[in-house]
């Protein structure tokens, strides 16, 4: 059944790259924008991958919409993104002038009934999708003492730290992968961004980390040349069938299935995959999505739509976001719907294995 | 000297792009568009920086960056204004100035306190600069020796700094500061999410309370409350002589305890995760220790200004560092800092761990920058600061709903919810209490600021130390006693024993007569009664949340020792006693108007805003306060309203922000601004 859940979003996937350039826009439907000011709501602070990512899309963005209205970006974090993302909620269709980016964190919380959500993805109107990866690392020592490709078995004895902003957010993909490998990881809470994350990787204090990608391109690359990290392995990506390939931005890294696979005792079949295959879906290849308010008349849609792509039709396109986002899709259209739906459906069975053992191994009760 | 082989050629560099016509051009503007905003309390950097952001993309990065460099670096300047001369706290960087400043304005020393706080600023700036072209380069490994066991250290510190400014009675100092951390921890636990004295039902507790609401309530409204029942002006007497000159004199004198404080500012900035938010605490409680005679402090000596002055200028300096070499921002201004450093190199420049290797001569033109923005930020403030200081000799009451005006709309930015200005309200009663009944209020904010991180360092650095013991007993000895630890536990000791020797003599807020026996044990019931409340409501918390139990049920349980000891000693003690403060009894001779019915406008402007949103309230409350309270005619009434409303929509329009709706808007439409 994952499968067939895999393939529409794998179809958008392709249909993706076709889809730049194409007119969405009958003429004359475009709304105009000239002197306004679009607000984008961004959930969280201004340090996170998010910020990036909208901060990258904003000026671009700006120069494509009609009217060229100044692109500005709020931050309002709060409650695990919940609070910003039940504040778009409430709030209807107006001018157009105001989006919404929500990210993993935002549809971990929807798809495991948190008490706080008080939104539904289903009234919102997504524009764009952007897909990130993710690579898990530690530090030299113990990397050098990893078996043939990737192989976990030698660290089993160790006591990991690793800072986490909480098991419910998208840490919850890493925390589930390591534990598959069996390793002995203690989250430490309360960080407050995966910046802090990192910082504390490099005092020492945490031994194990992960980043998404731009932050790993930003942040981790300087200690990977300097020798103090060393990558394990990438989530990786979905091929055109939905299977799990390399991650098309660090090609030579192996992935989370290989290792997997290389490693006694992991299995790449069963419930424990399956629910950690449904979520790496619902966070990663659809990770960050731009969305206009319920009730955004077909003319808003199609006017947005249209300006990411023309963002993405940009000469420079592909040099700019190489090294500000990595190379992932960057969906429009009816792919992004469909991203959005693999991305906020996932089967009950993996819900229910995933709040189970976050109650079993973290204590946390939803509800 | 291998250093300075490649820090020299890159430091030439730097000024080559620095000192070029329009590069400067861009800084003065930046500079002077920071102080027009920072010049209102509680906007600020942020504000201020997020409106530059759109046009950052495709600007030559020099002059991006002298813009934006400009306008953060003379927001710590300019808010001195705010605290100097109406005793509010303009953001976290000037807590501490308003112990001295605000007094020293009311003795009509204005001009002088904000000149010598400008001198500092302009010193500490510079200090901070030179220190960090050298410290930078070797900044790396030692920023990476502050761990979690260290950090918590820091904060420990910081609250240390409570035993100067717990006033006369040290206990109810120690419950007042407990209290701040109390209210530090409303909300959702950083580490299992558990909620604390909230609930879902109300999210706006979710989130805790914002620093700029719980400033604002503690420090000003108190304040102007005060003042406006006085009905003078803010300054009892005529300015003295001298002037601005007068300040740079003061700050010449103590241009060692300038130093120290300016070295203070940039290592504690240095250190990531504290925000900046102690740097100015720990300068005051520096300030005083050293100084000889401490009679004055509190009530208008001119080293407390200087101490936390030279301070926060050199911290932004130093806040460069977590900011420029690790991409870890320590204030929000710094977050947006790099997302528009990110926008002007177009990718290029990166700032993080790679900025100094690939990008010196960039950090070296970041750096000097900020040197040069606060020498033109300070030159500009020190010529305003003569006529800026006439404020203080209008009669208040025509000053007062103005800076309501303004607190208001600063407390609104901080959630954009009418429930901001609940909070101010809330808040804003405590603090008049605490003002009334001589309860320490700097303890107080101390204890709100250092909660958050007091808290998660303690957190993470028991989780962490608990898998180091499973390794080994030496080292999980050698993480949590390392020499930076031990060493700040013996500063910590040092400071609160001196502290506490000589908090009699140091009456941060002035003194205090005694009085009757009722009130003041009323109000100690009272918070003893929240904190009881507080403790049931932490026991509560199921055991897979206990990481968010343990720490406010130990403050609390501190706390409710504390309480039950000033009950005794006021069944003991006679009433004459420092414990039973009193300024109701004090000022009654020279207050004209009642507490209840001063409130009462705050309380009807916070009602009407409700009901018929915050413009339309404030339009009424600015015409019937003039009319009736300050007494003058409709005539004038009617001309301040339409001033302060054009003001206040053009602030708004200006920055894109909204104002609180009432439930008349959710009725009908309304155009903006009245929406």
């Amino acid at each position: 059944m994952f499968t067939n859940l895999m393939r529409p979003l794998a179809c958008a996937l392709t249909v993706s790259t076709a889809m730049v350039g194409t007119q969405a826009l009958a003429d004359g439907h475009a709304i105009d924008l000239s002197g306004k000011t679009v607000e984008w709501i961004i959930p969280f602070s201004e340090t996170g991958g998010s910020a990036k990512w909208a901060n990258f899309y904003a000026p671009l963005l700006s120069e494509e919409l009609p009217g060229n209205p100044t692109v500005v970006v709020t931050f309002m974090p709060g409650a695990g993104s919940t609070k910003g993302a039940n504040h778009f909620q409430g709030l209807e269709y107006d001018d157009g002038t105001t989006i919404f980016g929500s990210s993993g964190s935002t549809q971990f919380p929807f798809l495991l009934s948190d008490p706080r959500v008080r939104y539904e993805y289903g009234d919102w109107n997504v524009v764009l999708a952007s897909g990130t990866g993710g690579v898990s690392y530690l530090p030299a020592d113990l990397a050098g003492q990893l078996g043939d490709g990737g192989d976990a078995t030698p660290l089993l004895g160790e006591d990991f730290i690793y800072g986490s902003q909480g098991a419910t957010r998208l840490d919850l993909v890493p925390l589930l992968a390591w534990e598959m490998l069996g390793l002995q990881v203690e989250p430490v809470f309360g960080i407050e961004g995966r910046g802090d994350g990192r910082l504390m990787f490099e005092r020492g204090e945490a031994n194990i980390d992960y980043q998404t990608s731009s932050s790993f391109l930003s942040g981790v690359t300087p200690l990977v040349e300097a020798g103090t990290a060393v990558p394990w392995f990438s989530f990786g990506a979905l091929d055109a069938d939905g299977n799990i390939v390399r991650d098309p931005t660090f090609p030579d890294m192996p992935t989370f299935k290989e290792v997997c696979e290389a490693t006694e005792g992991c299995a790449t079949e069963g419930q424990a995959w399956d629910a950690w295959k449904a979520f790496f879906v619902a966070g990663f290849p659809a990770q960050k999505m731009v969305f206009l308010p319920a009730g955004a008349p077909e003319a808003a849609i199609a006017t947005y739509t249209e300006a990411f792509n023309a963002v993405q039709a940009r000469d420079d396109f592909a040099e700019i976001s190489k090294a500000r986002l990595g190379v992932y899709p960057q969906l429009t259209g009816s792919a992004a719907q469909t991203a959005l739906s693999s991305a906020t459906e996932v089967p009950q069975e993996a819900k229910d294995f995933v709040i189970n053992w976050l109650s079993e191994r973290y204590g946390v009760v939803l509800q | 000297m291998e250093v300075f082989a490649t820090a020299l050629p890159a430091l030439n560099d730097a000024f080559a792009m620095i000192l070029q016509p329009h590069v400067i051009g861009y800084l003065v503007l930046g500079v002077v568009m920071g102080l027009c905003i920072g010049v209102f309390p509680g906007l600020g950097g942020i504000a201020g920086l997020s409106l530059l952001l759109p046009f950052m993309f495709g600007m030559e990065p020099v002059t991006g960056l002298a813009l934006m460099i400009g306008m953060v670096a003379v927001v710590p300047t300019s808010d001195t204004f705010a605290s100097v001369l109406m005793g509010i706290p303009g953001s976290s960087a000037s807590q501490a100035t308003v112990l001295d400043g605000f007094p020293m304005a009311k003795k009509g020393q204005a001009a002088r306190a904000l000149s010598a706080a400008f001198a500092s600023s302009l010193f500490g700036g510079l200090v901070g600069a030179a220190f960090l072209t050298i410290f930078i380069l070797a900044a790396r490994p030692i920023v990476l020796l502050f761990q979690t066991p260290e950090l918590l250290m820091i904060t420990i510190f910081g609250l240390s700094m409570v035993g100067i400014l717990a006033g006369r009675v040290a206990l109810k100092g120690l419950v007042a500061a407990c209290l701040g951390i109390l209210v530090g921890t409303i909300g959702e636990g950083a580490s299992s999410g558990a909620l604390r004295m909230s609930t879902y039902d109300l999210p706006y507790l979710v989130d805790g309370l914002k620093l700029v609401i719980v400033g604002l309530g503690i420090f000003a409204i108190p304040e102007i409350v005060a003042l406006l029942r006085q009905d003078k002006a803010i300054s009892d007497r005529a300015p003295l002589g001298g002037g601005w000159m007068l300040g740079v004199k003061d700050w010449w004198a103590n241009k060692w305890l300038s130093m120290r404080c300016s070295l203070i500012g940039v290592v504690v900035g240095v250190i990531p995760g504290l925000g900046g938010s102690v740097v100015d605490w720990i300068a005051y409680g520096h300030t005083v220790q050293t100084a000889k005679d401490k009679s004055q402090f509190g009530s208008g000596d001119v080293r407390g200004v200087i101490g936390p002055e030279s301070s926060n200028n050199a911290k932004e300096g130093g806040g460069l560092v977590p900011t420029l070499l690790f991409g870890i921002p320590g204030s929000g201004s710094m977050a947006i800092f790099i997302s528009a450093v990110a926008l002007l190199g177009s990718g290029s420049i990166e700032v993080g761990p790679s900025m100094l290797k690939n990008n010196l001569n960039f950090t070296y033109a970041i750096v000097w920058l900020l040197a040069l923005a606060n020498v033109v930020g300070t030159i500009i403030c020190i010529a305003a600061s003569g006529g800026i200081a006439r404020l203080t000799e209008i009669r208040f009451a025509l000053l007062a709903p103005f800076l309501f005006m303004i607190i208001s709309f600063a407390a609104f930015q901080s959630r954009q919810e009418i429930w901001d200005l609940v909070a101010l309200f809330g808040i804003g009663l405590l603090g008049i209490m605490m003002r009334r009944f001589d309860w320490s209020r700097p303890a107080f904010l101390i204890g709100f600021v250092l909660s958050a991180p007091a808290e998660r360092y303690t957190n993470q650095a028991y989780q962490i130390a608990a898998s180091r013991f499973r390794r080994g007993f030496d080292e999980g000895i050698e993480y949590i006693f390392s020499p930076i630890v031990i060493v700040l536990i013996i500063i910590t000791l040092l400071s609160v024993v001196i502290g506490l020797r000589q908090a009699k003599n140091i009456q941060a807020e002035g003194s205090v007569d005694s009085g009757s026996k009722r009130a003041p044990l009323i109000f100690l019931l009272a918070i003893t009664g929240y904190i009881a409340l507080t403790y049931w409501n932490s026991a509560i918390i199921p055991d897979f949340a206990r990481m968010d139990r343990v720490f406010p049920i130990f403050v609390a349980t501190v706390a409710l020792v504390g309480c039950a000891l000033l009950i005794v000693q006021m069944m003991m003690k006679p009433e004459t006693n420092a414990i039973f403060a009193d300024r109701e009894l004090q000022e009654i001779s020279a207050n004209t108007y009642g507490l209840w019915g001063t409130l009462a406008w705050f309380a009807s402007l916070l009602i009407a805003s409700a009901l018929v949103g915050f413009i339309l309230a404030l339009a009424g409350f600015l015409l019937l306060f003039i009319r009736f309270r300050a007494g003058k005619s409709w005539g004038y009434a009617a001309i301040y309203t339409a001033v302060g409303i054009m003001f206040i929509c053009g602030m708004a329009a200006t920055l894109g922000r909204d104002f609180p709706p009432g439930i008349l808007q959710s009725v009908v439409d309304l155009p903006w601004p009245l929406t």
